[in-house]
């Protein structure tokens, strides 16, 4: 049985404590993202401020309220894609999928996921695997996926309202 | 103080509080969101599985006959449970969730047209919220909202100008959220005054209180089995016979006919009208023998006990956490049940029920099923503990204990 200790390791709750880039920016340039936990009610707010010429992450805000992992999630999100080219920050959206055990694009006949471990090779997550205990929690997997699913439903809107 | 109910004989009578959770004794607070079984209900269903287990109202031969008298026995039971003026009145269904989607589907779709007025409250579960918010984008019914006041209970002050004109009232009889209980018989009165029917959401009223739908004076009222030691699958709505008979059919199939053509079909009686299919008859021999156990512990005593259990509870709480713990509820135990909301200033209510669960103390975290509850309230969500016949102090005690190590565990 896993115990309390592999969820809530400490960097987890130092950034739950002290949460990074936290406040809003303006809506444009910004992009806003808002993302929802129906089980819980947690609720992510993403404002994303991203340089067009160089494709780059130049601000991240963020706003929302709930439970310490989703919260902490949020705020190692913010800290790891701020400043990262768009396509790197895609990059850590799928490596922290694939920490968190999903693996989206994983369809029946398919590979068994080896590209993906190959395009993942030399992602470094760094103190983002503080959060892999949260797969000995199930039902916390949400909790710590919301931040980022939310980043990509940003990063997504920008490119159609771009195209 | 001496418990009205042997709490330790009533724990004894339940399997599953045999197993350890983390190494440690289960300790259930989550029976608001379903109880535990005891033994007779789990052998009353073995025991029709092994010996009469045939389709009811079907056979002729004697197995047959005797699952149907086991059905129809049961139907008999929560008729005498809830005062019903006849074991007709009593309709199974799934739950209390399909329960009060037959009276919007079948009573209100007939009854109800664009601008008629429907009255909830702002403490409801989603089952009584959503169904009328599905009739009101299909139907153009209005929905009206009493409201709640700053210390949990319905703000009565406008019922008067929110019942003008209402053609139904439904309400909880007692909050899944807040445990406050509700005057029932003061608000049918009011909603009879002014024309309205009145709908009782009673899942929460059933399992741990007296309830007599007949001194409510209501029209509708549902409940559900699994909430009340019964096996999940099936609840069921008691209404008053000439609405039955009024109400078409919601669900068409099999049973619910007395005859079919290549034109039509005539219904069959009340209350076979609305149970289309085969329905859960090994679970409806459970939910009797659930009510037997109920019954033999007697339902004044199961709510004196709860009564007796929450005080307790809340004055432990009160004494370890002062104000840094908000309890989401009334602080007088008879104006309430023993579902207890509460929540910490600065932890988030999932990593409450966290750290809990280390200990074998299961909590339900979460928006309740009741999200128009949580906005007025002001909170994402809350932890709630609630209390049965199988709690005593010492789940209190752990649950408190427990509380301790998460507040540590998360200070700032």
């Amino acid at each position: 049985m896993p115990g309390l200790e592999d969820l809530y390791r400490e960097i987890i709750l130092d950034h739950y404590r002290s949460p990074r880039n936290r406040g809003e920016l303006p809506v444009p340039p910004a992009t806003k993202a808002e993302g929802f936990n129906p089980l819980c009610g947690d609720e992510v707010v993403l404002y994303l401020d991203i340089d067009p010429d160089s494709e780059t992450v130049r601000d991240v805000k963020i706003d929302g309220q709930g439970c310490s992992i989703s919260q902490a999630s949020t705020s190692m999100m913010s800290s790891a894609v701020k400043g990262k080219p768009v396509d790197e920050a895609r990059k850590l959206i799928r490596a922290f999928k694939a920490l968190m055990s999903i693996h989206e694009s994983k369809l029946e006949g398919e590979s068994d996921g080896s590209d993906l471990t190959a395009e993942l090779e030399g992602v470094r997550l760094g103190d983002l695997e503080a959060l892999q205990g949260v797969v000995k929690f199930p039902v916390r997997i949400k909790c710590a996926t919301l931040a980022w699913n939310t980043l990509q439903q940003g990063l997504d809107e920008r490119e159609s309202v771009d195209a | 103080m001496t418990d009205v109910l042997d709490v330790s004989r009533v724990k004894a009578d339940f399997p599953i509080f045999e197993r350890k959770v983390n190494g440690k004794p289960l300790v259930y607070l989550d029976s608001a969101s379903s109880s535990q079984k005891p033994r007779s209900v789990l052998d009353a269903m073995e025991h029709h599985h092994r010996h009469h287990y045939a389709n009811v109202h079907r056979g002729i031969y004697t197995i047959a006959e005797e699952s149907t008298a086991a059905y129809e026995g049961a139907r008999a039971k929560v008729a005498k449970l809830l005062n019903a003026r006849a074991t007709g009145e009593i309709v199974f269904t799934k739950n209390i969730t399909e329960a009060m989607n037959l009276v919007a589907y079948s009573w209100a779709r007939k009854n109800l047209g664009p601008g008629d007025p429907v009255v909830i409250t702002e403490m409801e579960h989603h089952a009584n919220v959503v169904p009328w918010h599905i009739l009101v984008e299909e139907r153009g019914v209005e929905l009206r909202w009493i409201p709640i006041t700053d210390d949990f209970q319905l703000d009565l002050t406008d019922l008067d100008r929110l019942l003008d004109g209402a053609k139904l009232l439904s309400v909880t009889a007692m909050s899944n959220v807040l445990g406050t209980l509700n005057d029932v018989r003061l608000l049918s009165d009011a909603a009879h005054a002014a024309g309205a029917l009145v709908n009782v959401d009673a899942a929460q009223a059933v399992p741990h209180l007296p309830v007599d739908v007949q001194a409510w004076d209501a029209d509708f009222v549902g409940f559900t089995g699994h909430k009340m030691l019964g096996p999940t699958g099936l609840g069921g709505l008691w209404a008053r016979a000439e609405l039955l008979d009024a109400m078409p059919p919601f669900l068409g199939g099999g049973e619910m006919i007395t005859d079919v053509r290549f034109d039509g079909f005539e219904p069959n009686e009340v209350p076979w009208k609305f149970e289309a299919g085969t329905m859960p008859f090994v679970e409806a021999s459970g939910l009797a023998a659930a009510i037997d156990y109920l019954s033999a512990l007697g339902m004044d005593a199961v709510r004196a006990h709860e009564k007796q259990l929450t005080e307790y509870t809340l004055r432990a709480l009160e004494e370890r956490f002062e104000d840094r713990l908000h309890i989401h509820g009334p602080r007088d135990v008879d104006q309430r049940g023993g579902a207890i909301s509460f929540l910490f200033d600065r932890i988030h209510a999932h990593d409450v029920a966290q750290v809990l669960d280390e200990d074998g103390v299961c909590v339900r975290a979460s928006h309740h099923c009741a999200k128009p509850l949580m906005r007025v309230l002001g909170v994402p969500a809350t932890t709630r503990a609630s209390l049965y016949v199988y709690n005593d102090e010492s789940d209190a005690d752990a649950l408190v204990e427990s509380l301790a190590k998460a507040e540590k565990f998360f200070a700032v």
